[in-house]
């Protein structure tokens, strides 16, 4: 044998690997030398307080950031570098945009097109970038926002939703790729308490159908803890205890977790 | 004495000044179009080209909005000759309108790009939209409709301009009646038609932009969301 037989590496390889990663702004460091394996299928929570980088890693992961050391790996190829013979060097344009084709976002401020109706919204990429035809495109944008709970809305610009409904139509949106991974940074943050709800049983359903790996950055601890596999605590830039959400939650090590923990409680 | 308005011959230039106005229109929409389209360009290669092209679009820009349309529309048809560039008197001047509104609709293209929120091109990479498809089915559609009446003052403004070409002889409403004046000695009608006919054209125009805007903002996409 000379080589690692494929099949036996897929089975082990994580979805999302964070190889030593760090990033800085200027002095300030954001994330410290951070390493992560996330499986396939996986449903990572990520919590902590403000400022501790747990929206920067997924910022990262979606090359809005560019990282200042380490690499990050999505299905076993590298994402923030690419192949050059035996060496990795950085990524170009069209590498990312090859890469970028696995991954899904959804936002804190749902970012949709104004000027687009739901449909539209969630048919313009598979259209342009994907190149379905449009009736391709419409059906299965229609099926989306279908499973989102808004098929009497496809007309419907942003403005003439909810939050809580245009919060869906994003996630039908970025679903409309087909990503191997989505994530979610802070998407109830900015939703009315009550309008909450109906985007977490999206998200929750949408857990129970699909073969997704999901990373999510919240403040739900409530819903970490009934969704996610796993969920990382970080602080100051590293993740300072992890572990299934069960026993996260019920158990902290850490006096930091254990104090994060009670502020959060408190406020709720 | 002559009387302060001859009648007669008010009506016997009126059909002249009534063509001449077609090249003056003509000057107008034709230069409007190039500044529409320079004035992207500039304001596109401002913000999102590579640096250099930002420092030299921006000095472009700052060296047209500083100096006289009318020393330009000079510059351009006596001078440009000399290294190699000529053009008729029409041309030269709808070149000088483009150029020099152009500058001006850069910025205020500029401030409608910059005014589409961060989280749009964000959005656009994690749909893997290129940037140049982000730019023109997502941040361009939502840049110009605020900036219409902006764009449009400048369509008024360059067509009240469009006098100074007749300094190389473009044969617009300004030029027609000089020489109708100097061939009949009456300065009044010709001159006095002229400023009705600029009057005339400018209300419709200000009528027409203020009707586009309102069109625009009744669609149901122009609300900007949080």
């Amino acid at each position: 044998m000379t080589t690692d037989t494929p099949d036996h590496a897929a089975v082990t390889a994580p979805m999302v690997r964070f190889e030593r990663v760090s990033k800085r702004y200027g002095e300030l460091t954001v994330l410290d030398g951070l390493d992560l394996d996330i499986a396939p299928h996986e449903k990572v929570a990520i919590i902590g307080p403000s400022g501790s980088g747990k929206t920067t890693v997924l910022r990262m992961l979606m090359t809005l950031e560019r990282i200042d050391e380490g690499v990050i790996w999505v299905d076993g190829e590298p994402l923030t570098h690419r192949r050059r013979g035996e060496q990795l060097v950085p990524a170009d344009a069209a590498h990312l945009r090859r890469m970028r084709g696995h991954i899904g976002m959804v936002f804190q401020h749902f970012n949709l097109f104004p000027h687009m109706s739901a449909l539209r919204n969630c048919m313009e990429a598979p259209v342009t970038v994907l190149g379905l035809r449009p009736d391709e495109a419409r059906e299965r944008a229609g099926e989306l926002l279908a499973m989102v709970g808004l098929s009497d809305k496809l007309d419907h610009y942003p403005s003439q939703l909810s939050g809580g409904q245009q919060q869906r139509v994003a996630i039908a949106r970025a679903l409309a790729m087909r990503p191997k991974v989505m994530l979610f940074d802070e998407v109830t943050s900015a939703l009315d308490p009550e309008l909450c709800g109906e985007v977490l049983s999206v998200i929750r359903s949408l857990g129970a159908q699909h073969q997704l790996t999901m990373l999510m950055v919240t403040h739900q601890m409530g819903f970490a803890r009934e969704f996610a596999d796993r969920v990382c605590f970080f602080d100051a830039g590293k993740i300072a205890e992890q572990g299934p959400a069960q026993a996260f939650f019920e158990n902290p090590q850490s006096e930091r977790t254990r104090q994060f923990l009670r502020a959060v409680m408190e406020a709720v | 004495m002559t009387p302060i308005w001859d009648g007669d011959y008010a009506r016997e230039i009126l059909p002249i000044l009534a063509e001449a106005s077609l090249i003056t229109v003509q000057a107008t929409l034709m230069g409007f179009a190039l500044a529409l389209v320079l004035g992207l360009l500039f304001a596109a290669g401002r913000l999102y080209g590579p640096p250099g092209l930002r420092l030299a679009f921006g000095a472009v820009v700052e060296f047209i909005r500083s100096t006289p349309l009318l020393i330009q529309i000079f510059f351009l048809y006596y001078v440009m000759p000399d290294f190699g560039l000529t053009l008729d008197a029409l041309p030269t001047g709808v070149l000088a309108l483009g150029l020099h509104y152009g500058a001006y609709c850069a910025e205020v293209y500029r401030a409608g790009l910059d005014n589409v929120p961060k989280g749009q091109w964000e959005a656009s990479i994690a749909l893997n939209l290129s940037p140049w498809n982000t730019f023109r089915r997502i941040i361009l559609p939502q840049a110009i409709p605020p900036v219409v009446p902006a764009l449009g003052n400048y369509l008024v403004a360059l067509f009240k301009e469009t006098p100074l070409l007749s300094v190389i002889a473009v044969l617009e409403l300004m030029q027609t009646a000089k020489i109708l004046g100097s061939e009949s000695f009456q300065y009044t009608e010709p001159i006095t038609l002229v400023g009705l006919f600029f009057l005339a054209f400018s209300l419709v125009s200000a009528a027409l932009i203020q009707r586009l805007e309102r069109h625009l903002n009744r669609r149901p996409g122009r609300q900007r969301t949080p």
